[in-house]
Formats: structure tokens, sequence, C-alpha cells
């Protein structure tokens, strides 16, 4: 197919379908012919699905998940979007800043557990500190790229009306800078996805998270283990696609060329 | 404070810019670079003044400098008598593009330094210089759908919404196709004689400021002088063919220090 000619309707969604398919013969083959007794068969996941919507402790996992995802993100963004944008304003902060947040953000969240746990006690407040933390420094990094990349012409004919330093920044600087603050708050909601499962695995007991850790540790049921696999997968993609869906409301779209 | 004076203009009052003997030097690499050196200009209410020079001469820094946006290290600009320091809504530079702010509307554009009139009062005026820019139906229109003369216009519209004594325009058909610019040059004029602000128009296009100048003012290359100012006799519409049109731009090109036959 020429890359030039879009897709039909009908291809967006046949071609996926025959891969997941694909995948799914394979992996059912793979377990039939190996003869595994400990990895699970697409049927036996399947049916492990139903059994954790019956039992009802899915959704309360879920919204724990959740919860905990929308607490740290959420205090993430309250602080982190206002820290950004006052460090891309005053390149003499981000000089003094910087190389602190340079050393601090290629940790990995799941090398703060420990330290969360001194903090925080085992319990929801170490897993909310730890998705702060996590999406905290990829909000600020965005931030300050925003900021630093509005066009001098933009703020000069702000400033030519007139405007104040704090209104030049609320209505010339933030929505200049708002297309690229949600592509950071996107990869960030991302991160805090992966880090809210790993968190429950070691700092909480309840979370999809500690439904994986759990079903393994109790009675080896791996047939659960990807059942909660599957589901976090299929929660982060709806949570990733409501994320690109922001970037199509009109005063932002102008920043996204290519999703509009 | 500055704005709520912009856009209540006391009627009846003959501001007038004086330039006098203007400069501005900058130091690189521990060099004085001198941009433009001992500039004089009088330009009074509602005349139209086209700045012209060889490329990289200086002319759109003189124009920041005179609208405020840059200090110069010599010399004055008043307005009134009032001395210039600092962008102010009673002078508005047009910029030669991406001047729009691509999160708002036409009519947001054109509202933004409305923002302390009533809500009535702004809609009014909004739909007054949709008008005169020939906007209609794009009000509600985002300027990643407009082309590239409509920004322009935009722009002009936003700009003599604050009702400024002066308009300052940077090259602002610069970016536009051949056949754009000459329709938004007539529409520039149009607007011009029914409004009556000072302008001050930066060109390097000498047809440009033959066809819309009172006076043009001529610099040299760095650091600019004023070589000349040639005062265009030609009353509007021009005819852009007859002599005393071509005598003009004959002289123009001769003042830049260009040959006139290819």
């Amino acid at each position: 197919m020429n890359s030039m000619t879009k897709p039909r309707a009908w291809e967006s969604f046949f071609w996926p379908i025959v891969t997941a398919g694909l995948l799914l013969a394979l992996w059912h083959y793979s377990v039939a012919l190996t003869g595994t007794k400990v990895f699970p068969s697409p049927r036996s996941v399947e049916k492990a699905v139903a059994e954790l919507l019956h039992r009802h402790v899915l959704w309360a996992d879920i919204g724990d998940s959740l919860r905990r995802v929308a607490l740290g993100f959420g205090a993430a963004v309250f602080i982190g979007i206002p820290f950004g944008l006052w460090l891309g304003w005053r390149p003499a902060a981000n000089q003094v800043v910087s190389p602190v947040l340079q050393i601090l953000r290629p940790i990995s969240p799941i090398a703060w557990i420990p330290v969360a746990i001194i903090f925080f006690g085992v319990g929801d407040r170490a897993a909310v500190f730890l998705i702060f933390l996590a999406s905290f420094f990829p909000i600020v990094v965005a931030c300050v790229g925003a900021v630093s990349s509005v066009p001098p012409v933009l703020l000069g004919a702000g400033r030519n009306f007139g405007l104040s330093t704090p209104q030049l920044l609320m209505r010339v600087v933030f929505p200049a800078a708002l297309p690229q603050i949600l592509v950071g708050l996107r990869i960030a909601l991302g991160i805090a996805w992966l880090v809210v499962v790993a968190a429950e695995m070691i700092a909480v007991e309840s979370g999809l998270g500690y439904l994986v850790i759990d079903s393994r540790n109790s009675g080896k049921r791996y047939d659960l283990v990807v059942a909660a696999m599957l589901i976090i997968g299929i929660i982060g993609l709806a949570l990733d696609f409501i994320f690109r869906r922001l970037g199509t409301i009109r005063s932002v779209r102008w920043g996204f060329r290519d999703a509009a | 404070m500055a704005s709520t004076e912009a856009v209540v203009t006391e009627p009846g009052t003959r501001p007038k810019l004086r330039v006098e003997h203007l400069g501005m030097v900058y130091e690189r690499d521990g060099e004085r670079v001198a941009v433009f050196e001992d500039i004089n200009l009088d330009v009074s209410e509602s005349e139209f003044i086209c700045i012209v020079g060889p490329s990289g001469c200086g002319k759109s820094t003189l124009l920041k400098v005179l609208a405020g946006f840059l200090s110069s290290t010599s010399g004055s600009v008043t307005f009134d008598g009032e001395s210039v320091n600092g962008p102010d809504p009673r002078r508005i530079l047009v910029f030669q593009e991406h001047g729009v702010f691509p999160w708002l509307t036409v009519a947001g554009n054109i509202g933004f330094g409305l923002s302390k009139l009533s809500r009535a009062q702004r809609e009014e005026r909004i739909a007054h210089y949709v008008q005169t820019v020939r906007l209609e139906g794009f009000e509600h229109t985002y300027p990643s759908d407009l082309s590239g003369g409509m920004k322009q216009r935009v722009q002009v519209a936003r700009a003599l919404a604050v009702n400024p004594h002066i308009l300052y325009l940077d090259e602002p058909f610069g970016a536009l196709d051949s056949i754009t610019r000459v329709i938004m040059r007539g529409e520039l004029l149009r607007i011009w004689q029914s409004e009556r602000k000072m302008v001050i128009f930066v060109t390097h296009d000498i047809d440009e400021a033959v066809q819309l100048a009172d006076r043009v003012v001529v610099l040299s290359s760095r650091p600019a002088r004023i070589e000349d100012v040639l005062t265009i006799d030609i009353p509007h519409p021009r005819n852009i063919s007859s002599p005393r049109y071509l005598e003009l731009r004959d002289e123009l090109l001769k003042l830049i220090g260009l040959a006139y036959e290819i």
C-alpha cells in the first residue's frame, strides 16, 4: 500500500484485529504445544477475567489504582505547572534549579520506594507520593521547554497591548505554551500509570499492582496475573486516549498539526 | 492605566512624533557596532511615512525603538512632548507574520486589547473592525484556517481596535504573494483614509513606498542615516503609470543607489 494513501475506514479496524487474532493464536498454540502447566492459555485468562469481574474485588482494585493516580498526578499538575512556568519564565531561576532537576529526573520512581516507605510508611500516601514524583519531573521539564519556546513576537504583541507581567503570563505565555504542556502531561500520565502498578506491588495491599503480585503469591494463579496485566493495559490505553482527545480542543489544536 | 487612555482618546488633540538625534550602538565581541545614528524626523498627525533602505540597514531596529520595544543609546523619541520608553497601546506595532494569537479566534484577537471595556462595548468595537478589514463571516475562525493576507488583516484590526495614535508596520506584507500584496496596499490605504492614523511603514519595496506614503524616508546602509526624505506629491488614488509616479520612483531608486536599468 502506498504510504500516501489514507487507509480506508474498514482497514483501520480490520488489520489491528487480524494482528491481535494472530498473536492470540500464537499464544494459544505455544501454550498447547509446549504443554506448560504454569503459563495460562488465552482461554483460561478469559475465564480469569470473568472470575475477577464476578468477585467484585476488581472494581475496588481499579478504583484504588485510579484514585492514587488521580491524587499523585493531580498534585504534580497543580505544583508542577506553575513551578515549570516560573522556571521557564525566569532563566536565572532555571539555571539554579536545573542541575538538581537533571540529577533527580533520571532516577526511576521505583528507586524511591524505600525512601517513600520511610517517609510515609506502607500505605496509600507512599504510593501517591511515588506517582507524584514520577509525573512531577516530566511536567516541569515540559513546561520549561514550552515557555522558552513561546515566540518573542507574541510576547511583544502582548506587551504592546499594555499587559502587566502576570497578565502576560495568563493571557499569552500560558495559552501559547499549552499544546506543549499537554504533551508533557500525557507523557507524565503514562509514566504515572506504569509507576502505580509497581508501587502497589510493594507499598500497599490493594490496587491492580497488588492484584498481580497477590495472584502470584497466593496460589500461583498465573491466569489471574495475566488477566490483571491485560486490564492494566486496557486502562492505560483508555487514559492515553482521553488525553489525546484534549489535543483536538479548538484553542489548542493549532499546536497539534498532525492530530487535527 | 496606559491602556485606558488608549481606548478613550481625547478628540481634537494634535499629537506629533518627534525623533531627535536618535542613535543606536550595541557591543558585539567587544566591538561597538552602530546600527543607526543621528536620525531626525518630525511626523505630523495622520501622516503616512514609509521608511525604505537596503536590507539589513536597521530599519526594523529603528521601528522597534520608535515603538518603544528597544531603547536607543542616544537621542530621543517624543510624542506630544512625552518621551517614548516602553511599549504602549497608544502605538501598536504590526509584525511581518506570526503576530496573531493562534489560540484565539478572529474576534478574540481583535478584542485582545479591549479587556477594560464592557462586554457590549467590546463586541461593538470588534464588529466594527471586523467590518473595517472585511473579515465578516470569519469572526469565529481560528488563524490556522486563515490565509496570510487575512492574518495580516486581523493584526491591523487588532491594532486599530485600541484606537492608537500611531500604527507601526514592519514589512507587514513582506510574507505575502505579490497579488495579495497589491490588494493589501489598497486595503491599507482605504483604512488609513477613513481612520486617519499616523502610520510609519517599513518596507524594502520601492513601489510599495511610492504608492502608499506621503513622505518616504530613505536610509543609507549601516550605520543607517537619513539619506533623504522624499515627498510624494501625488493625490490618491495614484496612477502608477503616470509620469510623476515614474519620476518619483526613479528618484527613489537613485537615492537608494540602485541602477534603474537592468
